[in-house]
This record gives structure tokens, sequence and C-alpha cells, in this order.
């Protein structure tokens, strides 16, 4: 089939960027959209231009390397796919796609299709984990755990991080992913013990970090790869607000003998 | 060259603790003063690097993508192996040590399997701890599985998602290091030279992917978690930017390489379909649970799958392979299938498939069950291929999908290049000639989490503290060499893309060094990648330039690498004259198609060195000796 791409280039964070324009004269229905970039791009180097820079590497929708808009849709806009897993089969002959990189300020653009998404790992420092150091674990079924519980922390656990939420959500809010790893950590009993300094120093990191606040639209868990549910940004608010009021933060360690 | 793999003596259920108990230690105040660089942040390095933080070393970790949690290990399907018989059923440390190395068809050394097997039981809890979120029975203790090459039920696992939430594990654990400021993570960064000054490791050359810019970073001691070297087939299972670029500078500073030749083809992964192919996809093991492999009796039979008789289907595992059936290891299942379809049985318009077929569990458990055990893995399949699975077989092919080889090291992890410890599947160590599922996981974490720590802790402790400048002429050579590489593939300027390369490159492995290998098929690959590799510093366009961002520059780099490696490859088969796991040279094979190897004369580890551009890499035999298994034919009759 034949399709027509309008590719954002932009060669530096600082540089202007523009829309550029793609002929693609025979596309497989059987490719993957990045596969079809692959194509093109093989023609932009044998042709002496730049190739197109878009981030990737598992190619399997587990990384969440990959990502850009798809006329204005995070990942194409189909449910539960990355676009590395996006098949062209999934458009017609004569399509015209327009290719954005994520927009949003926490999310600097690098190049191209590709930006910086560092400030999801400067959350997770916040507090985005267990603090247990090597060696210090009890057995493994020393805490029994509820499936139930389990299966919910799992399903909050399979965020890829690819950003998707924040690139669709109009305030650029940072809240489902923020809100997947708090209650992932935060429904097991081994995140009892940092339960409200996580809440509230990650969710006050994701603010600093200028993500914009979640007005319940919604719009992130329907384009989320994984089908995270919003149910995560309420259980955040829930500890988040919880910590404000009842937490005293930990006091220093350091003490006489 | 001296290969000492510093084996202990004494019982082998022993030889770990007395090994740990006789290391020098760092003073907790001391430690702060060495600091180490963990190149690669996978399972094997994050593990690693979030340890050495958390006892108090300066560590400054790299990796080539935005963010570590990233990693190709975040892939991993199926699960991960422990020893803790939780259920009841017979393992024991021992049953996984055995079952570890026999599965390496004894190509392993005992007593790194055996230390494997005993920490194997820390890796789970640990991860508990951490909140990896592990399936569970209803009565909240820990699920399992089962996985090739074993009769016990001791595979762990977070749905179909292990890899991911074991390296989320990891990457919590660093990032908390990263916090403190215990570690300096540096991303979007990639190690292009190892710094060797007085025989020891001392630093890397890292090339800054945004920027272009070249760096030296000095330390007192380096590690590699920088993962296997499976695309140097061009097509595999691993991620895209999977590379061997690390190991192999690493290689021409003096490591030597390990038994380059073993790699592991994967018998579940969809077929290929098409030139533009970037990459291949592995449907889990696991799957083989339930699912049941099969081709027509009769050949070239086009008829669709359900019309298909079960009188008329060859269920050809379990027919070969009785007591462990549709369970049998990935190097006897992938040689079976490709047997099958070389017999003109093959399924699928390319007739290089097979049928994995979960009719017979669905009619006994249901559908919900199968969806509940298997759901993302179908629905990947089906996104792939635009088929449903639920209501006919999955088409199912070999494909190139782990390496045992790599950088040699000893029981220590240290490679052959004092204070450079390798770790994860960038190492040689536990596998043999084949991988058993579900134990790379296994491996990289037990290096990461409980080895590395107490041997680099040992290494340091023997080696004062002392600072080189990055302005050591040693630093400024390994920069200027970086440079020189750069600036060489800019300057090409050629007619073909660095795709165009790679895929050649990987055709010619996949033909002479894949699922099997003869004589003249090496030397005519040798002879091709020679060809190949003239032609490439001849004729690669690299687009762009060297001081910004340039994937094709990294890409170039990379597949320079590859080149010289499958030349390695290649070698290397050529000189195991016999047949082992992955390792099939069709002059060595039982009456019954078996791989069939010979102990007397080929029972050592190949290490090769490197002897200079140009030169033949001189062989170094490390002989391996089975006190505890008695080496036997393989049998999973
Ligand atoms: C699809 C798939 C499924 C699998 N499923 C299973 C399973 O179910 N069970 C199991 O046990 N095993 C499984 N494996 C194997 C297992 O996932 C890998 O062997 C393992 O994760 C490797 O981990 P690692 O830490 O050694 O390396 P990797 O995870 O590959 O990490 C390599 C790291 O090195 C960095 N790096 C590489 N080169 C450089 C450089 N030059 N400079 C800087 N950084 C560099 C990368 O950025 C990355 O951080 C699977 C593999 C695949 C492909
Ligand atoms: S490339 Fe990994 S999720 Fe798309």
């Amino acid at each position: 089939m034949k399709l027509t791409l309008n590719v954002w280039r932009q060669t530096g964070p600082t540089a202007p960027g523009k829309m550029v324009r793609y002929e693609m004269p025979d596309v497989n229905p059987d490719m993957s959209f990045l596969e079809m970039l692959d194509v093109l791009n093989e023609g932009l180097i044998q042709k002496g231009d730049s190739p197109i820079v878009f981030e990737h590497d598992c190619r399997e929708g587990i990384c969440g390397s990959c990502g850009f808009m798809i006329d204005g849709k995070a990942h194409g806009g189909f449910p539960k796919t990355t676009v590395c897993q996006l098949h062209m089969r999934h458009y017609k002959d004569g399509d015209e796609l327009f290719l954005e990189p994520w927009r949003a300020t926490a999310f600097p653009i690098v190049k191209d299709l590709m930006v910086n998404r560092s400030a999801f790992d400067r959350i997770i420092q916040a507090g985005g984990f267990i603090s247990v150091p090597t060696g210090s674990a009890v057995d493994g079924n020393a805490i029994a755990i509820p499936k139930s519980n389990s299966d919910r922390a799992m399903d909050a656990a399979q965020c890829i991080g690819c950003g998707a939420c924040v690139a669709s959500c109009p305030n650029a809010s940072a809240s489902l992913f923020t809100g997947a790893k708090i209650a992932h950590l935060n429904l097991l009993p081994q995140g009892q013990p940092e339960k409200l300094d996580r809440a509230l120093h990650m969710v006050t990191t994701m603010n600093e970090e200028m993500f914009g606040s979640c007005t319940n639209l919604r719009e992130c868990e329907a384009t989320c790869p994984k089908g995270i549910s919003i149910e995560n940004i309420a259980i955040m608010n829930r500890h988040f607000v919880e910590a404000s009021f009842a937490h005293r933060p930990t006091a220093s360690e350091a003490g006489a003998g | 060259m001296d290969l000492n793999p510093r084996i202990p003596t004494g019982p082998i259920e022993k030889a770990w603790d007395d090994t740990k108990f006789n290391m020098k230690l760092v003073n907790p105040a001391n430690k702060r003063k060495y600091h180490v660089i963990v190149v690669g942040t996978g399972l094997a390095g994050g593990a690693c690097a979030a340890s050495l933080g958390e006892l108090g070393y300066n560590v400054t970790a790299f990796c080539f993508q935005d963010s570590p949690r990233r990693a190709h290990s975040i892939a991993a399907q199926g699960g991960i192996n422990a020893a803790k018989n939780y259920r009841n059923d017979g393992d024991s440390v021992y049953r996984l040590f055995y079952d570890t190395l026999k599965g390496g068809d004894f190509r392993a050394r005992e007593h790194n399997v055996y230390r494997l097997a005993q920490v194997s039981v820390n890796i789970i809890d640990q991860c508990v701890a951490q909140g990896v979120p592990f399936a569970r029975e209803y009565g909240g203790t820990l699920a399992n599985r089962s996985f090739g090459g074993a009769q016990v039920s001791r595979t762990f696992y977070a749905r179909g998602q292990t890899g991911q939430q074991l390296l989320i594990g990891a990457y919590q654990a660093l990032e908390r290091q990263v916090a403190t400021g215990q570690v300096t993570m540096i991303p979007r960064t990639e190690m292009l030279d190892l710094i060797v000054i007085d025989g020891k490791a001392r630093g890397i050359v890292t090339r800054n992917l945004i920027t272009g810019k070249m760096d030296v970073h000095i330390a007192d001691a380096v590690v590699l978690g920088t993962g296997g070297y499976g695309n140097v087939f061009y097509l595999s299972t691993n991620a895209k930017g999977s590379n061997v670029t690390a190991n192999w500078r690493a290689y021409k500073r003096g490591a030597a390489f390990a038994n380059p030749c073993y790699t592991q083809i994967h018998p579940t992964c969809i077929p290929v379909s098409g030139e533009y192919q970037s990459k291949l996809t592995l449907m889990s093991e696991s799957l083989r649970n339930d699912g049941r492999i099969w081709v027509p009796k009769a050949q070239h039979d086009k008829r669709a799958p359900h019309e298909i008789p079960d009188s008329e289907r060859d269920y050809y595992l379990e027919r070969l392979y009785p007591s462990y059936g549709k369970l049998s290891p990935r190097d006897i299942s992938s040689r079976a299938a490709k047997r099958v379809c070389d017999e003109g049985r093959g399924v699928g318009e390319t007739g290089l498939g097979v049928y994995l077929d979960f009719r017979d569990s669905i009619q006994r458990l249901g559908e919900d069950t199968i969806r509940e055990r298997y759901g993302n893995l179908f629905e990947i399949y089906d996104r792939i291929t635009g088929e449903d699975p639920y209501k006919s077989p999955m088409r199912i092919f070999p494909a190139v999908h782990y390496t045992m080889g790599g950088l040699w090291v000893d029981y220590h992890l240290m490679s052959t290049i004092p204070g450079l410890f390798v770790l994860g599947e960038a190492n040689f160590s536990d596998h043999g000639a084949n991988r058993l599922g579900a134990s790379a996981l296994m491996q990289g974490l037990a290096d990461g989490y409980f080895v590395a720590p107490y041997t680099i802790t040992n290494y340091l402790a023997g080696n004062k503290a002392e600072s080189v400048s990055t302005d050591h002429p040693e630093a400024r050579a390994a920069l200027a060499n970086a440079e020189g590489m750069t600036k060489r593939l800019m300057g090409i300027k050629g007619k073909k893309t660095v795709t165009h390369f790679h895929r050649e490159l990987g055709k010619t492995i996949w033909d002479y060094c894949g699922m099997s290998r003869t004589e003249a098929g090496l030397k005519t690959a040798i002879g091709k990648i020679g060809e190949l590799k003239e032609e490439f510093w001849k004729n690669v366009t690299v687009p762009g330039s060297g001081e910004d961002l340039n994937q094709q520059l990294e890409n170039a780099a990379r597949v320079a690498d590859f080149i010289e490696l499958g030349e390695l490859m290649c070698i290397d088969a050529l000189d195991r004259k016999e047949s082992c796991g992955g390792h099939f040279r069709e002059e060595y094979q039982t009456s019954e198609g078996e791989a069939q190897r010979d102990d007397e004369n080929y029972a050592y580890v190949a290490a090769w060195e490197y002897k200079g551009a140009g030169a033949a890499p001189a062989l170094n035999k490390e002989p391996l000796t089975f006190d505890y298994v008695k080496p036997a034919q393989r049998s999973y009759k």
C-alpha cells in the first residue's frame, strides 16, 4: 500500500522544528510501524539525507523506549499497543499520517521524535523502591501475600515507563506513571514501612519536575499500552493526603554511644 | 596467557562459603575511597552497581539506553529458576546443579554451577523483599511452573513479564543508590574502549550518544554487565541495541573470549515473514507446558491444521523423547524442528515452521485458564501475525536467542585482565554449551547481587586505591583509538548502509554457524566474512557527523565488531571437532542424530586470545574436570 508520512524533524532541543513530508510507495501490511520507518530511513541514507531519529530497543512492547504521536494519538491510539507492536495492516492504502514527538515541558525534545524522559527516573529516585539492601531478605514464603493483592500490585507494576500517559494528557500530568509505582509498592506488605514517605516524596518530585496536575480526564488510561488503571491515581492521592496530614518525616539516625 | 580459574579446593558444598571466609575485606570507612565502574545496568550490572553502592563503594554506572530500566533483560518472559523445593517435588541445590551441568552438555565448570544453584534461593528472597510481584497461589505462597530440561517445578514467574519485574526491582535498588549519591548513573553513553594500566583494568573510554563527546573515566576496577552477542546473527530475539562492543574492545585489550561458538537457538519463536524484518519475537518456552508441538506426518501437507486428524499428526518431540517430551531442552527441540522441516514437513508459507497447539489444553482446562497463564503471549502472537492462537495453533520456528560464550572469567568472575570483572550473559561462565530455560535471569542476578560484591571487595582489598590521571598515556592512547575509529567510519562515505552489512553477516553466520555446522561450511563462512569485512571498511556509508546524536554511527561501530566476532565464532566452531549442546557439527553425531561429544579431546573451555589485527587468535585451553557429576551421553528419552 501507499502512505504519506509527515514527520517532525528537529535537529536539537533548541533548534526550530518542522514537519517534513515523505511518500512511502510500497508498504507491506505485515511490517511493524518501526520497520516501515527503517525502510524509509534506509532510503534516506542512500540518498545522503539524515535518517529520522526515533527511540526503540526491544521492539516487543516491553522496554518502553519507543513512542511518538501518530495523528495526535500516543502510540497511534490502538488499544494496549506500543508503536513497535503496531502493524501496518491497521492502516489503509492512501492514508496520510502525522508523526510528532511526545509534547510535554517535562520531556524536552532531543532530536526528531526522541525526547528526554529522565524526569521519570528522578521520580523513582524520590521513593519508588523498597529499601532492602542485598542480603537482608527473609525467606520468600515467609510473607504470605493474598493472590488478589499480588495480582493488583502486578497490574500496576506492568508500567513500561514509555511516557504515553504524559503525552496524551492535556495537562501533561505524570499521575498515572507515579500512581502506578506508588500503588505497586504500597499494595504489598513489603512496601508498608515506607508507604507514606514514598507517596509524599514521589508526588512532590513529580510536581517539581514540571508535570501538570491530574484533572481526571482519563486520556492516560485510554492510551496506556499496558492498560494501567486510573484506580492507581486514586491510591496515590489517598496515600498522599494521608501522608500530608499524618506523617512526620523520619528522624535522623545519628546517635550517641 | 595465564588461565588460572582459581577453583577452590575441598568439598563443593562448602567451596563458596570457604572462599568467602578466606576473602579479604575492605574497612567500611575505606570503601568510599574506591571507585568502581559498572558498564551495563541490566540484571547483572544493575544488581551489582546497586549492591556495591549499598556497601559504600563509589560507583559510576553506564548504559546506552536513556534509562537503566530499559536494558534487554526487561524482555525476559518465562521465569527464573531457584532450588527452593517449595513444591516438595524432589528439588534441591544438588539437583539444580546437576540439571544445569547436564543441560549444558558437560561443558561448564562444576564449582561455578554449584555456587549458582546455591545462591539461587537467595535471589528469590531478595526479589520478593524488593516488591517483585511474583505469581502466587491462593494461599498466598509463591507459585511455580516447569521449564525445559527439568522434571521438577522450580521456575518462579511474574506472568509473562518476569524479566521486566526483576529488572524493575534491580533498577529501583539502583535508583535508591543514585538518590543517596553513592552511584552516579550515566545513561545514553557507550563504552568504546578499556583502559589497562600496568596490566590492570583502570578505566574506560565512553562516547556520549547525544553530544558525541568522548571521555576518559578512571577507576580501581571495571565491571562489564553488557549482555550477549546474539545480534551477530542480525535477526535474533535480542533487543535491537544489544551488541558485543564493550566485550570486543576488552578482548582486544587482552581479555580472553571463551567458547564464542556456543550460541542458543530457541525452539519457540515466531517465524520470519519478510525481508524488511528487523527482529524476531520469542514465544516463551513456558508455553510448552500446555501447548503440544506437531507437524503433519505427510510431506508438503497443505491442509489447514484443524483438517488434519490426530492420526496424521506427528507429535515428534513426544515420540522421540517420551520422558521429557515437549519439555526437552532447547538445543534438542530446535534441532528436531529443523529436521522435520528439512524433511519437507514444515508448515506455513515458507515451510519453516511447526505447530504449537493449545487445542487439548483449552479443552481440558478451558480458555480462561489458558488466558490467565499466557494471555499476554497470545496477544503478542495475534498482534504480530494477525492470527488468533485460541482458534488455530501457533506457528513457531527456532531463532537465535542467547549466547553461552562470552569473556572468560575465573571463579571470582574476573577476566584474564586483573580488575576487569564480567557478569551475566557477557561472561561464559555457567551454562556450558547450552543454557536451560529460566537460568539466565538466575545467573545474572547471582553474579550481580551475591557473587561479584564479594569477589570485587576481595580484589580491591588487595589493591591500594591509587589514583591515576585521565591524562595517563594509556588513557590517552585508548581515547585516541576510539576517536580514530569514529573518524575512520565517518570518512569512508561508501555506498552501502550499515544494515546491509549487518544483514549479510547475519545470513552467513546463520547458514554456516547456526543450528548445524560442518567443516566445509565454516571455512566458507570465514572466507565470506573476510570479504565482507574488507568491503565494509571500503564501502559503508554513515551519514551525519561524529559530533552529535548519530544512531547510524553507533550501529556502524557495533557491526564492525560483530563482523570480527563472527569470524572468531567460526574459528572456534571449526576447532571444536565434536558436537555438544548448541554446537552441532554434522560430522559428529550418533546414529540417532544426537550430538556426539568427545570428552577425551574436547572437555575444555576454549579461551581465545587476541594477537593483533590480521593475526590469528591464539587458543588457550582450560581443562574441565568432573568430580561430582560423571559426564554421560545426554538422554531425554
Ligand atoms: C526475548 C527473551 C526472553 C528471555 N526470557 C528469559 C527467561 O524467561 N528466563 C531467563 O532466565 N532468561 C531469559 N532470557 C535471557 C535473559 O533475558 C538475558 O540473558 C539476561 O537478561 C541478560 O542480562 P544481562 O544483565 O547480562 O544483560 P542485558 O540485560 O542485556 O544488559 C546489558 C546492559 O549493558 C549495557 N551495554 C551494553 N553495551 C554497552 C556499552 N558498550 N556501553 C555501555 N553500556 C552497554 C546496556 O545498556 C544494558 O544496560 C530471555 C532473553 C530474550 C531475548
Ligand atoms: S521498542 Fe521497546 S517498547 Fe517499543
